[in-house]
């Protein structure tokens, strides 16, 4: 038996349901754009989107073809090429639900998951707008005699557990474990979430236990569901260490979907 | 050499002064002015025998960073950061910062990226650098529509870190912490004090030895343009290509 499923891209774009809680990477982790327009194609719909902890053309792609009913984030943004457009339309225009949020928040929030404990505590925050927003969030005072400040305010997060996550990577080993290089975060993600599955750009015929540097930096096949072979899967966002960003055609997005139609355009041809 | 100093250069080199100190600068999202005085302060600290680390959020080689994205957020908590810097859609009269939209929320009428890590750096690194380009009645306000960090807390709170600078592209003020204001300390060249009041939204405090913003000297021209420029195109392309053509 082989020792995990490689999935045809149907097979994966599949394992997603309307109304999931998807987790996404952030643009330096590992992107799954070729998966991503499937899903498009696929017409899946009020997905709740979980960035980890931000989105750029991936989450705009979604909201901008009504895939997305909610989103939870720091930020959603082009980076150097301005704003993402197609969110801050959905949001000015009261068509997306978003759950504000701060980096370290994401983060705490799944490592409690991580953990299997139902919060996870963190310092500042409080006094912000987010906080206040945040209904599901908690102040507590501090209960502990023995570390911090006895009665400190601080902030309780709820553990949050994805449905799915996927992500692309630049390698599996025969054995279906993930390089991922420094990009833990991936790991964080994957363990928070009931499902996880991968693009990659290729499969080694290589043990990555072998080796101390190679098993270190690897996400193990034991979180893993399943693995489509994508070459060029992250494009045109960047697969660090592999392939840098296309800057051009991400800058030909962020003028095409300035406006419906450019948008409508854009998709149209980039799902062709 | 083109002796001419590009605003950005002055900037850059503004901000690069007040990094002398420091032993950690980290720089976060969509920040190449930033990054490049935190690099410019690091190659000026080796001149000088003294080690100066940083760590480009968004470059993989300027990253000291092997934890995944949360040990940015770990490693400032632990107190490990000296200097960060965080910008705003608006920043107020009590340096509040807003990245999340003008109007009132959650129903805005101008929608902005978010709050990045802004709520968690803002109490727990000690030198914030508040840092924004545009400087006018929009940017500089009154009280902002939204808090993605406030800039000061209840004493209560647990907050060794918070706002110590503004810097636009007009003047640099200093953040009183217990007086809750801010006080200009410098100007750009050909601007005066009565006219950035003009500009700001917010009424601050004039230190008593306002001084003018000094260009970057030659030898620092040289280290940022021969040095330093490359290394910013590294994570930061388009902003390189503009400004130095490289």
């Amino acid at each position: 038996m082989n020792s995990f499923d490689q999935l045809s891209l149907k097979e994966l774009v599949n394992e997603v349901s309307n109304g999931s809680l998807l987790g996404i990477p952030a643009d330096y982790s590992g992107v799954p754009m070729h998966f991503t327009k499937a899903l498009i194609k696929k017409g899946v719909k009020n997905l709740r989107l979980y960035c980890l902890p931000l989105t750029t053309i991936q989450g705009d792609m979604l909201i901008g073809s009504g895939c997305v009913s909610e989103i939870e984030a720091a930020a959603v943004t082009l980076g150097e090429f301005g704003l993402a457009p197609q969110f801050s339309h959905a949001i000015e225009h009261n068509d997306l639900v978003i759950k504000d949020s701060t980096c370290p928040a994401l983060h705490a929030q799944l490592q409690a998951t991580e953990k299997s404990v139902p919060f996870m505590p963190l310092r500042g925050v409080i006094g912000s707008d987010i906080q206040k927003y945040r209904k599901d969030w908690q102040i507590i005072k501090n209960p502990m005699n023995s570390s911090g400040v006895k009665d400190e305010p601080i902030l309780l997060l709820p553990a949050v557990q994805l449905d799915v996550f996927v992500f692309h990577a630049a390698c599996a080993d025969r054995n279906g474990n993930i390089q991922i290089g420094r990009r833990r975060e991936l790991a964080t993600l994957a363990h928070a979430s009931k499902k996880v599955f991968v693009t990659v750009e290729k499969i080694l015929n290589d043990d990555f236990f072998e080796n101390e540097l190679t098993a270190a930096t690897c996400l193990p096949a034991l979180y893993i569901d399943g693995i489509s072979v994508i070459k060029n899967g992250a494009w045109p966002c960047a697969l660090p260490g592999v392939y840098p960003a296309d800057n051009k055609e991400i800058k030909k997005y962020s003028i095409a979907a300035k406006t419906k139609q450019g948008f409508d355009e854009y998709m149209k041809y980039s799902l062709s | 050499m083109n002796k001419e100093i590009k605003r950005e250069e002055l900037l850059i080199s503004q901000l690069a002064d007040l990094l002398v100190h420091d032993k950690h600068v980290a720089v976060g999202a969509a920040s190449p002015i930033p990054g490049a005085a935190a690099l410019l302060a690091k190659e000026e600290a080796k001149a000088k025998n003294r080690r100066l680390r940083v760590t480009i959020l968004h470059s993989n080689k300027y990253n000291n960073f092997t934890d995944g994205a949360r040990e940015l957020f770990d490693c400032a908590a632990q107190g490990r950061i000296d200097t960060f810097f965080l910008g705003g859609v608006q920043i107020d009269a009590q340096a509040n910062i807003n990245l999340v939209g003008t109007g009132e929320y959650p129903k805005v009428i101008k929608r902005f990226p978010g709050s990045f890590g802004s709520a968690l750096m803002y109490f727990v690194v000690p030198q914030i650098i508040l840092f924004r380009e545009e400087h006018s009645p929009r940017t500089l306000v009154n009280k902002v529509d939204f808090i993605s960090a406030p800039g000061v807390s209840d004493e209560k709170i647990y907050r060794p870190g918070g706002p110590k600078y503004l810097l636009t592209n007009r003047a640099l003020f200093k953040f009183n912490k217990d007086l809750k204001k801010f006080s200009l300390l410098k100007l750009n060249q050909n601007e005066t004090t009565e006219g950035i009041e003009k500009l700001t939204g917010f009424k601050f405090d004039v230190n008593k030895r306002v001084s003018v913003m000094s260009d970057p000297d030659i030898s620092r021209l040289k280290i940022l343009r021969n040095k330093i420029a490359p290394m910013v195109s590294e994570f930061y392309p388009e902003f390189a290509d503009r400004i130095w053509g490289i």
